[in-house]
């Protein structure tokens, strides 16, 4: 399999202090990474990173074309979708406004309500709603709609930014399995950030173990979610 | 009972004026979030524009069109020139702007064209309309162009995805990036569109009041108090609003006998006050929904 996004030796700051100390990870084509740590290990920052919100340097290869110092939206046009802690719905706008601008920079403008009701058939739950206010939404639906909104660019590559944040166990497996399903028979590519290390390996090939800003471990997920050490001392179960 | 009346249909003849600047001022505020306090000032450049443009020897509708353009163009240039280096800076620090820019077009608007009163012809002519005398042809074109412009604006919202784009660059510049909208290119866009609206208004107004470098001042507070009193993030609403302002102006003057006529301005300030404090979102504004 052909790599994806190729990241090395990324290091970012905020002002004076340095969150990122050289990461290297590397996505393979359809494939899913997981970067795991606790809070404050830098996986917001990198991810962040990655789609120009933070200023960094280093190296960011999607697809041969290095990301480092490109803008925010650029980044999105070349088929980076991502969907942010806390979710960055827009609030005062209807669930079917949101996924139509998930879809607002692609050309392909006949297509788009083809894969609305694509979104509404994962998400059921979104077609209720599709006249409300994202506001009004619950946790849950908000982060299936942001989801739903990243897969509304037809991403090349998906960045989820802890999304089992505030939500209820049972509405998280649900998330989880859907995402499994995406990547399943849609191909997309995924770069998960998570807090839930035992959900995160279930879903991901290969995991990474950030600590204070450096990869401190890398391998396959299931190699890594099956040693004892490293779930005892980094996972915490 | 026909002096009431009179004094309504008047109210609305003056609303227009109110309700066209009020359109301007509701555009500017999706675009940027913020009142853009030079707006008057810049839909008066664009009308002596336009009144050049006549002194040149084109025809009116050519004038017209030709000063909407220019205004658009000017509109984005400010906010690539001026805006787009401080977008990141604090809001008071685009107040002060707003201020310079007031000022700085009030003066350059005296320096080329000096502060003489001109007259600004009207394409409605001034007749009285349906035979009324208390209101002309040009009040009732005034108030037939602000309802058309109204509902351009709702269909480019609602219905293009420019428009779309546009509302949400407004309400989450960081999400709106995230799906590859350009939102400095949509705050110029903003202003082009803000500028082009209040050329429209100036042109319209102009035949009114006369032309002169000053002739914005009361009427952008009117036009405040009309988009406050509707609701900032609704251009029918800011309508609305300004055609109440023009009525509740006439009728407090004619029934309140310690307004009259010297008193109708802060009028427009009470009302400001009034609906800030009991609703805050003005009568049509859309109120955001949200769980905490």
């Amino acid at each position: 399999m052909s790599k994806l996004l190729e990241v090395k030796d990324l290091r970012a700051s905020y002002g004076a202090v340095r969150v990122l100390h050289g990461l290297a990870f590397s996505l393979d084509e359809g494939g899913v990474t997981t970067l795991l740590g606790a809070n404050g290990a830098g996986k917001t920052t990198a991810l962040r990173a990655l789609c120009g919100m933070v200023k960094c340097s280093g190296e960011i290869l999607f697809e041969g074309k290095n990301l480092v110092g490109r803008s925010t939206e650029d980044i999105a046009r070349l088929g980076v979708a991502h969907v942010p802690e806390g979710r960055g719905t827009f609030t005062s706008m209807t669930v079917e406004e949101n996924l139509h601008l998930g879809a607002i920079s692609r050309s392909d403008k006949g297509n788009i309500q083809k894969d609305i009701d694509k979104m509404y058939d994962h998400f059921p739950r979104l077609r209720q709603r599709r006249t409300q206010q994202a506001g009004t939404l619950s946790g849950g639906e908000q982060q299936m709609l942001a989801i739903a909104r990243a897969l509304m660019l037809r991403p090349r590559l998906m960045l989820l930014d802890e999304p089992s944040f505030g939500l209820a166990p049972l509405v998280v497996k649900e998330m989880f399995e859907i995402l499994s399903v995406l990547n399943r028979e849609d191909k997309a590519s995924m770069l998960i950030v998570e807090q839930n290390a035992a959900l995160a390996l279930g879903i991901a090939d290969e995991a990474y173990l950030l600590e204070t800003g450096s990869i401190v471990m890398s391998g396959p997920a299931k190699q890594i979610g099956a040693d004892e050490n490293v779930r005892r001392s980094y996972l915490g179960y | 009972m026909e002096l009431f009346t009179q004094q309504v249909l008047a109210g609305i003849a003056t609303g227009a004026i109110y309700a066209c600047m009020a359109l301007a001022v509701v555009m500017i505020y999706q675009a940027i979030n913020h009142l853009n306090f030079a707006q008057g000032e810049m839909a008066m450049f664009s009308t002596f524009i336009a009144w050049q443009f006549l002194e040149w020897g084109l025809p009116y509708w050519l004038a017209f069109i030709l000063t909407v353009i220019v205004s658009f163009v000017a509109g984005v240039a400010i906010e690539r020139v001026v805006f787009k280096p401080i977008e990141n800076a604090p809001v008071l620090s685009h107040v002060v702007i707003f201020i310079a820019l007031y000022s700085v077009i009030n003066s350059a608007a005296g320096f080329i064209w000096d502060f003489t009163v001109k007259s600004f012809p009207s394409p409605f002519g001034s007749s009285p309309l349906f035979g009324s005398s208390l209101i002309s042809a040009h009040q009732g074109g005034m108030v037939a162009v602000t309802l058309a412009l109204l509902l351009l604006l709702y269909m480019f919202f609602s219905y293009t995805r420019v428009g779309l784009a546009m509302r949400a660059a407004a309400a989450n510049p960081a999400s709106a990036r995230l799906v590859g909208i350009r939102v400095s290119w949509m705050t110029a866009l903003g202003w082009g569109m803000a500028a082009a609206l209040g050329s429209i208004a100036g042109m319209l107004i102009a035949p009114v009041v006369f032309l002169e470098p000053n002739m914005m001042i009361s009427i952008l507070l009117y036009g405040f108090a009309g988009a406050v009193l509707g609701g900032l993030t609704s251009p029918g609403g800011a309508v609305l609003g300004g055609f109440a302002v023009g009525v509740i102006e006439n009728l407090a003057g004619t029934y309140i006998p310690v307004v009259g006529s010297e008193l109708k301005l802060p009028i427009a300030l009470v009302v400001i006050v009034v609906v800030l404090v009991f609703k805050p979102a003005g009568l049509f504004g859309r109120v955001v929904v949200s769980r905490v």
